[in-house]
């Protein structure tokens, strides 16, 4: 673990002490799951989005995608009787699909992935709203998936398996990142793509996968906001996403410039995100303020960081001297 | 309280330290210099001249000691102080602004203007910066873009800049590393005309000749700490080089004789972008060292990316060990036994925020991998024996390779190739801004390598360094090879005639 992983995680630990110090039905069980679910869902996205930022690239579409593919699913499901793991794995394909284009774009025809990004929230959005002529998507009355119910959307000893998918995802996903060959390749095309051309690194190929993964992992999260909201309104479902994800990858250590960050930091993120939800909630703080206190708290976190990072070097700066030099005294 | 222009600056650094974490960089300091002289610093990779210089220049601001300029106290000065008192710098680590042309960089921060709307008036300053790159002789005019500038011209256009404010104290940090003979003697010529108008120079360089030529008092730094001061009538190479190390360095090119054995790599008829009408057909024998002379542009980085990969050739062919190699394939190369130093460590051979350790193991994580994880003590032992063989000087080899001095950064570019065992390798200006001692450690390695039978292609600017080392000099001009010198006819003037119109 990071030091700006611990620092964060002391932060999420007082955030969460002083909510439940205000309001003790924060550690309620039905509290604690329904957080836990949210963690879960909004986690798998940003772990996604976590990928590309690696790669020093972004990606907008998020809530598009979820909108869209979400729609699909339900109507792959519902209305044309598609056996839900087919269905499933359709889903997955297209979101692979949509990853591959979203790389071979920014690779290829060396397009910026934020005008990519961008333009394929717009489409997406679109596409999902004319898919279903802008009426919603959802189960009507009696429409039964037992296992595929319980399977995403069910509990095992009150824990739910949102919480449990994520993390899963999450544990690969540090290994891919932090252990793996392929992981220290998205780092260095990250931090500087020029000598990761000089060593030998297919770099092309890693952004596509960076991609691609991510919108995978975006399919998967999909199907798990389609089963929780069990009816999608394209024009609104998934909105703003990907700013979350952005956010708590931020939040996490990642740096938009590319080849930093920690899994456990984005992990830390979004549970921060969501206690501070759960506190507005639960604080009677009016929600329409809501953005505002995510907002302003993402950026008190990123200057502390910065500040206790500088404070750290100064620290290290007056040890190294007083090993060297025992009797100097700093001047200034 | 601006100083008179005209007015010859006197300057004292007394008794400076500075701490980076974990490095003591410098540890009581002095350095003295005022107008019409010309310092010569010297001192091995890390010793701290770059410190002491960002010090002077407000880049850095010290743990203790004072600087005085015309006689009033500073405990540190910002840049803009700097810039107030006429210091002028040329950075060794050079950093032009790509999207502006020259005369905007030149004249970053001073840009003229006319009109009521302050509209930049870009004629004024190419008028302006025309005479500076004249006086130096740059191949490159005032409304050129900065983009397309080779290394070389990039450090001119840092020292135009320094000349263009009109500065009582000029700082170069290496500001030749990458000059060709010519261009080093007009701006030599540049600085003793500098120094007669009564500006003070203060000249950082490895390339202990020039500090011969040029300085009137040399300045050596060891490990932080003063080593001594020359007067103009002792600087005498071997002099400098026992007070910087402090020991003699011997036998500076040792050349064993290679027997030429097979050719280990053939370019057949390869053309670059640059010269796509130019074909060049070059055979390296395994355990030969080859050097590539040529002016800077001659094409000869072109040439050596292209053999590479990472520019994909227009035609040719390559042959190593009678395999293809795939046009543009940087992997294939590698996995071939085909490794390439690049000319630009900062941006093409490292990751500065990468540690050190991550950035040897890099081009062969695949084989320092379990599976698809990385072996994690099998990269630090990797990092551990470079560090001992290539005498890398840092703290520890899990800080970031940003912390290091140049001439050590260097040395984790080559110690991340020679870790892949490599059949060939091509060296682009190896010994840039590398101290004479870890130099020499070079050229040694160079020939131990050759001994065991791998390739060596070196592209050098260094007259000096190309004779010294080659076995066959191939010199270059215009994309072309217009001869191949063996070791009895190699000369600085049938190098220079082959490689000049
Ligand atoms: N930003 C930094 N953080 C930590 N350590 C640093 C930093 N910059 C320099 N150092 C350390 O300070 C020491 C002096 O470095 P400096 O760059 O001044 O050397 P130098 O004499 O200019 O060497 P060279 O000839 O290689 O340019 C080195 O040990 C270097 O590792
Ligand atoms: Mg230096």
């Amino acid at each position: 673990m990071q030091k700006k992983d611990i620092g964060l995680a002391v932060l999420v630990l007082t955030v969460g002490a002083v909510v439940a110090f205000i309001n003790p039905r924060f550690l309620s069980p039905i509290n604690l799951a329904n957080t836990a679910n949210l963690v879960g869902l909004f986690g798998l996205f940003s772990v996604a989005e976590a990928f590309v930022i690696v790669t020093a690239g972004i990606e907008l579409s998020i809530g598009s995608v979820i909108a869209l593919l979400g729609v699909i699913f339900v109507d792959l499901i519902v209305v044309r009787d598609v056996p839900w793991p087919i269905a499933m794995v359709i889903v997955l394909v297209l979101g692979a699909i949509i990853g591959s284009i979203h790389g071979w774009l920014i690779t290829k025809l060396k397009l910026q992935p934020f005008v990519v990004t961008l333009c394929g929230l717009l489409i997406y959005r679109g596409i999902a709203r004319f898919y279903t002529a802008d009426g919603t998507a959802g189960f009507s009355f009696g429409d039964d998936f037992p296992v595929l119910e319980w399977l995403v959307s069910g509990r095992s000893a009150g824990v739910p398996h949102s919480i449990v998918a994520f993390g899963v995802i999450a544990v690969i996903s540090w290994f891919v990142l932090h252990r793996t060959v392929f992981g220290r390749h998205l780092f260095a095309v990250g931090k500087n793509a020029e000598a990761a051309r000089y060593a030998g690194i297919n770099t092309t190929r890693v952004i596509v996968l960076a991609y691609v993964i991510c919108a995978v992992l975006t399919a998967i999260s999909a199907i798990f906001f389609a089963m929780y909201t069990r009816s999608i309104h394209p024009a609104s479902h998934g909105s703003f996403y990907e700013l979350y994800g952005i956010a708590a990858a931020v939040l996490g250590g990642f740096s938009l410039r590319g080849g930093e960050g920690s899994v456990i930091g984005v992990v830390l993120g979004v549970i921060l995100l969501q206690i501070l939800q759960n506190l507005v909630n639960l604080l009677g703080i009016p929600s329409s303020l809501n953005f505002a206190v995510m907002g302003s708290v993402i950026l008190i976190g990123v200057i502390a960081d910065t500040q206790v990072s500088r404070y750290r070097t100064s620290r290290r700066q007056a040890k190294t001297l007083e090993k060297l030099v025992p009797d100097s005294q700093p001047a200034h | 309280m601006t100083p008179a222009a005209n007015q010859h600056i006197s300057m004292d650094l007394n008794a400076i330290t500075k701490v980076y974490p974990g490095v003591l960089a410098l540890n009581d300091v002095d350095l003295s210099i005022s107008g019409g002289e010309v310092v010569g610093l010297i001192g091995e990779n890390g010793a701290g001249k770059s410190t002491l210089m960002k010090v002077l220049g407000g880049a850095v601001s010290p743990e203790a000691g004072s600087i005085w300029i015309d006689g009033k106290e500073f405990s540190e000065l910002t840049p803009s102080e700097a810039t107030r008192h006429g210091i002028a710098f040329v950075h060794q680590e050079l950093n032009p602004f790509t999207n502006l042309d020259v005369a905007g960089n030149i004249l970053l921060g001073r840009e003229k203007t006319s009109g009521p709307f302050g509209r930049m008036d870009r004629k004024s300053m190419a008028k302006e910066v025309e005479p500076i790159l004249e006086m130096l002789g740059t191949r490159f005019g005032a409304k050129d873009s900065v983009a397309d500038l080779s290394l070389a011209d990039q450090q001119l256009l840092e020292i135009a800049r320094a000349l263009s404010m009109n500065a009582r104290l000029v700082i170069l940090d290496e500001p030749t590393s990458s000059l060709t003979l010519s261009e080093t003697n007009r701006l030599l010529a540049v600085i003793e005309d500098l120094k007669t108008q009564g500006v003070a120079i203060l000249f950082i360089s490895h390339r202990l000749s020039e500090i011969e030529q040029i300085a009137d008092r040399v300045v050596v730094l060891r490990d932080g700490t003063n080593a001594g001061d020359l007067t103009k009538e002792n600087i005498e190479k071997d002099r400098m080089v026992r007070m910087m190390i402090g020991r003699d360095v011997s036998q500076f090119y040792e050349k064993t004789d290679h027997t030429a054995k097979a050719p280990i790599l053939e370019v057949m008829g390869v053309t670059t972008k640059t010269y796509p009408k130019a074909m060049v057909n070059l055979t390296l024998r395994a355990g030969e060292v080859l050097g590539l002379a040529g002016l800077v542009g001659a094409g000869r980085t072109e040439l050596a990316l292209a053999i590479f990969g990472t520019d994909a050739r227009l035609s040719g062919k390559v042959l190593l060990n009678d395999e293809f190699l795939p046009p543009d394939s940087v992997a294939g190369s590698i996995k071939a036994g085909l490794c390439l130093v690049p000319e630009n460590r900062k941006e093409q051979g490292l990751f500065l925020d990468f540690a050190i350790s991550e950035n040897i193991s890099l081009p062969g994580l695949k084989r320092l991998s379990r599976g698809l994880f990385v072996d994690r003590a099998a990269e630090m032992e990797l990092s551990e024996s470079s560090q001992k063989q290539l005498a890398i000087k840092t703290a520890s080899l899990t800080r970031a390779v940003a912390e290091l001095s140049g001439g050590n950064q260097q040395k984790v570019v080559l110690a991340k190739w020679l870790a892949m065992n490599p059949k060939v390798l091509i060296f682009d200006e190896p010994t840039r801004g590398i101290d004479v001692g870890s130099k020499a450690e070079i050229y040694r390695l160079m020939q131990t390598l050759a001994d065991k039978g791998v390739g060596i292609l070196v592209i050098s600017s260094d007259m000096e360094e190309v004779i010294g080392i080659s076995d066959r000099v191939a010199v270059m001009r215009n994309g072309e090879v217009t001869g191949i010198l063996g070791a009895q006819d190699v000369s600085e003037e049938a190098i220079l005639r082959l490689a000049v119109d």
